[in-house]
């Protein structure tokens, strides 16, 4: 990976009635990743978004894309940059080739009707060519918008929640796609109320709420630093306190002693392998258990915890 | 300036024309052409031609509904031609392209100009079919339609990032344009009208416009060609001036 392709400095977005949708947003995104940006609704995902490809006038900051002031040398930058917005947004009633020519001229290319073929056979819609927009099921014109983003070959692309409202199989077959723009070197951001889409697909991961950004680090290190493992072992007998042989672990005991539990862990393992010690040190000590839960916790654990304490705050 | 893209959204916005040319081109060229039937073959005969000059009346009207045409046309293909994007959503594209303010108005102007021209052009030959007209100064006359659509395409532009609903859309083309048309002379020689009307109609813009293109028709009209001429070009400026204004601050375009 290479050296930050997007810099945004203290970007803030107020609205003409007061409500203030960026406060103050710092983030560098870095050329070839895949970064995904968590919010909930309203947390200022979009208006980022519409800030860097020009749909929106920020108030203050500075965002510089490829090393030039988007402000300054908004050509140059918007030649390099697709959207797919999260609305379906097009001309329903003209064809589906007619309007990938069209995002692909709008961008300063020349024709190329070989790479035009090529993005449609990539998203399966070269049998669709011909026919209208408006005839075609949500994914596919979902799939329309992604071939007009990609018509132009920007080197960074954002994808505001690419798989709403599509179902499981056309999200997995999205994702692949995604995947295959990595492959491509394309670098990309996206916004996604999916968590697991997130850590399918992301890198990095950046949570924003109320127009701020929470956090931002690689997918791994927020797992390893906000992970945890939870594991419930339902006793055969009822303990009055945990024994001082088990001191050592995050344990604590509940359902009047029936139920020893285990948190802790950090996302790298560790949590598993201590539940796995832990269940033979009980053996070994002639505590019985009749059931064991385990569970691991989810970037999207973490992404709630997060937001609670920032609503909270 | 990024001409790809001027010329990606000039034939865009021609396509969508084309796509929709039997109701486009039919309808505008039938109610002309009845009014050239009704208005300057049958009831135009009845009437005295020194009153327009000696021409006939069907040929005095011809320029006026010429106007009529390049004014209502012009108007509503931009206005609808850049509202429908902003409807849509998706005029996001357009907002995120490396497109400015010179190419999205060679883009959006130019094609709603070119559209009314093909349909002026088709009247003005489906109406030599009824009415026996010259043209007195060709090349001006080409010169002059091809400003006056530009301006009234750039001020359709103007109401089509303006409206905020289709009703918004119809308001100015249908409540003051079209009856300034008709108030301008379209029908009549301003010298028909009784004083104060003769002064009041003077204060009409369209006035001039329909006398300009009538001077390129007749080599006479009721004001000085210069004045006309010098009225168009100014309100050309104004409108691009305002266009440049929005895009600059985003108004109705960015949030």
């Amino acid at each position: 990976m290479g050296g930050p392709i997007l810099d945004i400095r203290g970007l803030e977005k107020t609205y003409k009635g007061g409500t203030k949708a960026l406060a103050g947003v710092d983030l560098a995104i870095n050329k070839g990743e895949i970064f995904a940006l968590l919010g909930p609704n309203g947390a200022g995902k979009t208006t980022l978004i519409g800030a860097v490809c020009g749909l929106v006038n920020p108030t203050a900051g500075t965002i510089h894309a490829f090393g030039q002031n988007t402000a300054k040398s908004w050509r140059e930058a918007r030649r390099k940059i697709g959207l797919v917005p999260q609305e379906l947004s097009f001309d329903m009633f003209d064809k589906v080739i007619r309007q990938v020519r069209y995002s692909r001229g709008m961008f300063g290319c020349p024709p190329n009707e070989a790479r035009i073929e090529e993005v449609l056979r990539s998203l399966s819609l070269w049998d669709k060519r011909d026919a209208a927009i408006r005839e075609l099921s949500g994914g596919m014109k979902r799939r329309v918008m992604i071939a007009k983003a990609l018509a132009h070959d920007p080197e960074l692309l954002f994808l505001d929640e690419p798989t709403a409202g599509v179902d499981v199989e056309l999200r997995r077959d999205m994702w692949r796609q995604i995947d295959a723009l990595r492959e491509a070197g394309v670098t990309i951001i996206l916004t996604t109320h999916y968590i697991e889409e997130a850590e399918e697909m992301a890198d990095r991961v950046g949570v924003i709420n109320k127009g701020r950004i929470l956090l931002v680090d690689e997918k791994d290190a927020i797992m390893a630093r906000l992970g945890r493992t939870e594991a419930h072992f339902i006793l055969a007998q009822p303990l009055a306190e945990i024994p001082s042989a088990f001191a050592h672990y995050p344990l604590s005991l509940e359902d009047d002693g029936m139920r020893l539990i285990y948190r802790g862990g950090d996302g790298t393992g560790k949590g598993k392998r201590e539940v796995a010690e832990l269940a033979q040190t009980l053996a070994g000590a002639g505590i019985g258990y009749t059931g064991l839960e385990t569970r691991e916790s989810t970037l999207e654990d973490i992404f709630v915890d997060l937001v609670e304490q920032e609503q909270a705050a | 300036m990024n001409w790809r893209g001027a010329i990606a959204i000039l034939k865009n916005e021609l396509a969508r024309f084309f796509r929709t040319a039997f109701g486009s081109i039919l309808s505008p060229v039938l109610t002309t052409s009845l009014y050239i039937v009704v208005f300057g073959a049958a009831i135009g005969g009845q009437m005295d031609t020194s009153q327009f000059g000696g021409a006939s009346y069907g040929a005095f009207i011809v320029p006026g509904l010429i106007m009529l045409t390049l004014l209502s046309e012009s108007t509503s293909n931009a206005s609808f031609g850049i509202y429908m994007p902003k409807f849509t959503g998706a005029i996001y594209e357009l907002l995120s392209a490396p497109v400015g303010v010179a190419e999205t108005i060679f883009g959006f102007v130019g094609a709603a100009a070119l559209k009314s021209l093909i349909i002026s052009g088709i009247i003005l030959v489906t109406a030599r079919i009824f009415v026996d007209y010259e043209i007195a100064h060709p090349v001006l006359a080409v010169g002059y339609v091809v400003m006056v659509a530009s301006a009234f395409a750039l001020f359709g532009f103007i109401i089509g990032l303006w409206a905020t609903g289709f009703e918004k859309l119809q308001i100015i083309p249908m409540l003051i344009l079209m009856p300034l048309t008709f108030l301008g002379g379209t029908f009549y020689s301003v010298q028909m009208l009784a004083e104060p009307w003769r002064t009041v109609a003077q204060f009409n813009p369209i006035f001039y416009l329909i006398n300009g293109l009538r001077w390129t028709f007749t080599g006479s009209a009721d004001v000085p060609i210069g004045v006309a001429f010098g009225f168009t070009l100014a309100f050309l400026v104004l409108c691009v001036g305002v266009i440049t204004w929005i895009f600059r601050t985003g108004w109705r375009l960015r949030e």
